[in-house]
């Protein structure tokens, strides 16, 4: 047990991990050859090193034995290293001067023959063995939090989170692209399984945000750049012209009434019915407040409007085609991205005739001509404005297909479901078929909904639809669409006369999704959605530090489970907001502006933008917070000025020299 | 332009109408047609039920043929002969395993091919190549008033679908569009004709036929258009057959589209083989404007 | 998964079935069939099979593919490829229907109810003979062994076609024709190796 001329004492702990280690590698050996490694003071065994007793004999070495140093032959670091690191320090060590040796996702769980095992177990060891004595003393590094969030997108889940934050007196930016809050669920009709009302149960949040004082609503406007790190984002926002007074503008609506310029097809109603050219894009929108489209206003777009009737009709005299965007710029501690969903675009299933033949709907124009307050008056009717006799509803529309979007979309079943009940309840001589692959009925009082639709006498026929065609072969089918589709139960192929077709089209990422999360700089997965940190124990959070995601924007999901997550990316932005200072790894990269010639090499590579220039001392500097310690500097750098502390060249090369040694 | 053209088995007996005004069709168009040299049959659907390798390597044998005969793509007539030659193309390029066992048949009777000889649907390079502007000034005779379905036919998109969607393909109405004629709205445009079930399976192909005709006359078609020898000759041929098992009456025109293209080329009919097709034309010729 | 293969026929078929299909571009695709049935809902001949597309794979999961393969089924293939272009899987389904007549043929377990087989017989006996397929050649025998009735329902088109001179007599040999059948002999060597 020599001693070097560092005086380092290193402890060996070796995991037992009870038989995921010791099933494979001879711990006992291993044990016995480490201490007569160099620098050991101590070398122990146990069980279950990361329990409190198994914790203890750090903390009982480093109080009694003095040790300088200590290694855990155990598990992977992303498992328990903060646990070691804290036994250390709350023994009296700097937690830095603790390194893991991983011999189990790296050594016990890959390898088949022991005796392999054994000996790889104590390379691994000893390459640990070999840096430690090189570990310095790190401290992390703190830095100040801003206690501000901003909320990013205003439907059901934007809402709720900012509602949240709101209530523990934090202050929150919402911005919303639309000229309201509300999102996709002010457009629904009713909601599964309890069929609440989804304006109803909406609209009282949109209005308490509305009011509430700690809330900045900023609707009609988008973010166009951010940059910073967490605890300290600037963000600027472009607030887009309405051409309209929001002071003095009361939300009357007689400007709409006025308008000359009447047949737009409004958003809100999907195409389904009008508004005029300066908007309120429905009766309870926040703010409320009227909008004008440039695009389609006279006076805006073509420079003539001969009677801009609206300026007269506007009490207040609200109307100000001078109007011009206005950019602020805001700085906040963390964001919350509630961004939402699209509907999928069943124009591409052309076999289904979306856009091609009369009485062929979406989802989501269902939900407008069943809702009350929606172009037909909540009269579900086909385009002639008579009742359908028949309704089919086919599922799976874009889902579950290579050929489109691989992914379930979740929701549909319940939703289709909720339009079979709908159908029935307005109109109960017609006839609703269901087409399906899987019922899928996942969530609370989903599965008695699915029973309670069963016994309404809907038919379920499952089978994915082949075709919806107009093309009639017998006299039965005349004058209606036809449904092809085998009857996989039955195992026949049936065509099913419907007067109406609603495809229930699956969620699709926002077209600009991708564009959004660079202006952030976090990253999608490969369908498209925003990529959370850990698909099961962070889904909520992103990989880059202080922002957090939540709702559709991260995955297809009903209400209950969007509001659970908006509360839990509200909780994960306290964590952060809640104090003063956030503890940032120290792990990071140092550049010491003696050396940096200044080349900017570094500058444009580093991926969490991190480095900046400093014009003063002519060098590179690495922006503590957002670093994250990932090393491209540090060997992009044709001058090996960077340098990651805790992972210096002497320290690596120090771990290949103990590993070659055994 | 040039194209090495490959006529299909077809071509030379059931199908030489299409052959026949095929090649007028180029001609006025100025479009060279070099027939490939001792072009085999590409196997069809028949070759693919014997054995899958033997299919590839004879449509291969063709490819290997028009690379040594010239740089210029291969251009096919027939559906089947077209989308046969294109998934030889497609599996050799796909499958290490395809394209070793072709080339290692080719070699033994001394041929190699690399997969790399473009294969093209003659409507392809009609719209595509020549180009729908260029065909409609060069049209003479404008096909004014005359309504036209066009049949597609299954393996004219599926399953390659490389010029043109796979469901809703639209090149042969855009086609007919710029010589003038009203292109009906003709839903069924690429619904199956049943093929070779037509002598195997009559029943089946004749109530596939009889769907294909009842559309496009409920549409108010004057004349059908095919792409494909069998097709048309289900459609054709044996419309004589629908009528007598349905009840029905029909009598529409099914022409190749090259035949209907070429007479607004002022191409005469019997230049056209107009006059080998079994349901009259005469009312469809007479109403073409002068 | 297969107990209904009890035959040692039945297993033999299942076994050649399953290891072509795994080495054809996209065969591994068979193992994710959600038995939506969009496939026989395209099929416009499913409505005769007795089983259709679907029921295909379902009968292949169970052993019983040997069951389909002397079926009408695949013989009522038209390849109109509905199927592939349409199935959300991704399964070349007009490729196994071909692979099933070729495990027919091989195995000699061809339906009695259909003529396909023999046509197809015909067709590239006709083809290996002059390298091209002489159609007059190939309806005249087809219509003479398999459905002489034919030949009475076909006179009045048949006249028509042979006079506008589409029925030609005498077949072109094109000069390569020793070639389909040298190529046809390596690729039966190459596959008796593997065998």
């Amino acid at each position: 047990m020599a001693e070097e001329k560092s005086g380092a004492k290193i402890g060996v702990y070796i995991c037992h991990c009870g038989t995921n280690i010791a099933g494979k590698v001879n711990v006992e050996e291993v044990t016995k050859w480490a201490a007569t490694q160099p620098n050991v003071a101590v070398a122990r065994e146990y069980k279950y090193m990361c329990s409190d007793p198994g914790q203890d004999l750090i903390k009982n070495d480093i109080k009694e034995l003095g040790i300088t140093r200590a290694v855990v032959a155990a598990c992977s670091p992303t498992m328990h290293e903060p646990t070691f690191r804290k036994a250390a320090s709350d023994g009296g060590l700097n937690p830095y001067l603790l390194q893991m040796a991983n011999i189990r996702e790296h050594c016990s769980w890959v390898t088949i023959d022991p005796a392999a095992a054994t000996a790889k177990a104590k390379r691994i060891l000893s390459a640990q063995i070999h840096r430690l004595p090189l570990n310095e003393s790190l401290d992390p590094i703190e830095v100040p939090v801003n206690h501000d969030v901003l909320v990013v997108g205003g439907g059901i889940a934007g809402i709720e989170a900012a509602l949240k934050l709101s209530a523990t007196g934090k202050h929150v930016t919402l911005v919303e692209r639309n000229p309201s809050i509300g999102g996709h669920m002010a457009m629904f009709d009713k909601t599964f399984p309890t069929l609440d009302c989804a304006a109803c149960i909406l609209t009282p949040k949109m209005s308490a945000l509305g009011k509430d004082p700690n809330i900045t609503l900023m609707a009609y406007s988008e973010v166009e750049y951010v940059e910073g790190y967490v605890g300290n984002f600037t963000v600027k926002i472009r607030k887009k012209a309405r051409y309209v007074n929001t002071d003095t503008c009361t939300g009357c609506g007689a400007c709409q009434e006025a308008c000359v310029v009447r047949k737009v097809r409004s958003e809100f109603d999907q195409g389904l019915g009008f508004r005029s050219a300066i908007y309120i894009p429905f009766a309870q929108a926040v703010p409320l407040r009227a909008t004008i489209d440039p695009t389609k206003c006279l006076t805006l777009s073509k420079g003539k409007c001969k009677q801009q009737s609206c300026v007269p009709a506007c009490g207040p005299g609200a109307i100000d085609f001078e109007q011009k965007d206005e950019v602020v710029e805001i700085d906040v501690g963390a964001i919350i991205m509630a961004t939402g969903f699209e509907l999928w675009d069943a124009t591409q299933e052309s076999r289904y005739g979306y856009g091609r033949l009369d009485n062929v709907i979406t989802s989501l124009e269902f939900e407008r001509i069943s809702n009350a307050s929606g172009p037909t008056g909540g009269e579900i009717v086909c385009k002639n404005g008579e009742a359908p006799k028949s309704v089919a509803i086919l599922h799976c529309v874009g889902s579950r297909d290579e050929n489109y979007q691989e992914f379930c979309s979740r929701v549909c079943c319940m939703y289709s479901l909720k339009f079979s009940h709908l159908i029935k309840e307005h109109l109960p001589e017609t006839e609703v078929y269901e087409l399906y692959i899987d019922m899928r009925c996942y969530g609370k009082n989903y599965e008695e909904f699915y029973k309670r639709l069963m016994d309404e006498g809907v038919n379920f026929i499952r089978g994915r639809a082949a075709e919806v065609t107009d093309v009639a072969l017998s006299p039965e089918e005349e004058g209606h669409l036809v449904v092809k589709t085998e009857d996989t139960l039955l195992g026949i192929v049936r065509r099913i006369p419907a007067d109406m077709v609603i495809l229930s089209a699956g969620l699709s990422p926002a077209h600009d999704a991708k564009e959004v999360s660079q202006v952030f700089g976090f990253g999608c997965s490969a369908n498209g959605f925003y990529l959370e940190r850990h698909p099961k124990l962070e889904p909520v959070a992103t990989v880059t530090d202080g922002i957090f995601i939540a709702g559709c924007c991260q995955y297809p999901k009903d209400i209950p489970d969007t509001v659970a997550q908006a509360g839990a990316a509200a909780a994960g932005v306290l964590g952060l907001v809640d104090n003063d200072t956030v503890k940032v790894e120290p792990t990071i990269s140092y550049i010491d502006p003696e050396k940096c010639s200044g080349c900017h090499i570094c500058v444009g590579l580093c991926p969490h933008n991190a480095i900046q220039y400093n014009e003063e001392k002519n060098a590179a500097e690495v922006i503590e917070a957002a670093c994250k310690g990932c090393g491209v500097c540090v060997s992009a750098c044709g001058s090996d000025v960077p340098q990651q502390r805790g992972y210096l060249d002497t320290q690596i090369f120090a771990e290949i020299e103990g590993a070659l040694a055994v | 332009m040039r194209y090495l053209y490959y006529p299909g088995c077809s071509a030379e007996a059931t199908g030489r109408a299409y052959d026949i005004s095929t090649r007028a069709l180029m001609a006025k168009l100025g479009v060279e047609l070099i027939e490939l040299d001792d072009w085999n049959c590409c196997g069809a659907t028949s070759y693919f039920s014997v054995r899958e390798l033997d299919s590839f390597a004879i449509a291969a044998r063709n490819m290997a043929i028009a690379q040594q005969q010239g740089d210029e793509d291969l251009v096919a007539i027939c559906n089947a002969c077209y989308t046969t030659l294109s998934k030889t193309n497609r599996y050799m390029n796909d499958s290490d395993e395809v394209f070793k066992a072709v080339n290692g048949a080719l070699g033994a009777v001394g041929r190699s091919y690399d997969g790399t000889k473009r294969v093209r649907h003659i409507m392809d390079v009609l719209v595509n190549d020549v180009g729908l502007e260029s065909i409609a000034g060069k049209v003479t005779r404008r096909l004014t008033g005359i309504k036209v379905a066009p049949y597609y036919g299954c393996q004219y998109s599926r399953p390659m679908g490389t010029f043109d969607d796979p469901e809703f393909p639209t090149t042969m109405d855009a086609f007919f569009k710029a010589l003038g004629a009203e292109v009906v709205d003709y839903p069924s445009k690429v619904k199956c004709c049943g093929g070779m079930m037509m002598m195997t399976k009559e029943d089946a192909a004749l109530r596939m036929c009889h769907e294909l005709l009842k559309t496009a006359a409920d549409k108010g078609a004057d004349v059908m258009v095919a792409a494909c020898p069998l097709c048309e000759m289900n459609l054709e041929a044996y419309q004589p057959r629908v009528n007598a098992a349905f009840g029905t009456h029909f009598k529409i025109p099914v022409m190749y589209f090259t035949q209907l293209a070429g007479l607004a080329f002022g191409v005469e009919p019997k230049k056209l083989a107009i006059d080998l097709q079994i349901v009259s034309c005469d009312d469809v010729l007479a109403a073409i404007p002068a | 998964m297969t107990e209904l293969a009890t035959t040692p026929q039945a297993k033999a078929v299942h076994k050649a079935f399953i290891d072509d299909v795994m080495r054809m571009p996209a065969g591994e695709k068979i193992k994710i069939c959600q038995q939506c049935g969009t496939c026989t809902g395209s099929c416009p001949t499913s409505y005769l099979m007795d089983y259709g597309p679907r029921e295909v794979i379902g009968a292949f999961r169970a052993g019983m593919i040997d069951k389909v393969v002397k079926s009408n089924t695949i013989w009522l293939c038209t390849s109109c490829y509905y199927c592939t272009v349409r199935c959300p899987a991704g399964i070349k389904i007009t490729d196994l229907m071909y692979e099933l007549k070729r495990l027919g043929m091989k195995y000699d377990l061809l339906p009695k109810s259909s003529t396909n087989p023999a046509m197809t017989k015909y067709f590239i006996d006709s083809v290996r003979k002059h390298g091209r397929n002489h159609e007059v050649e190939l309806i005249g025998k087809f219509v003479m062994t398999k459905n002489p009735g034919l030949a009475l329902k076909f006179t009045g088109v048949g006249a028509k076609l042979f006079f506008g001179g589409r029925l030609p007599l005498f077949a072109k040999n094109i000069r390569g024709r020793d070639e389909l059948g040298k190529i046809a002999a390596y690729l039966e060597a190459e596959e008796a190796k593997v065998q």
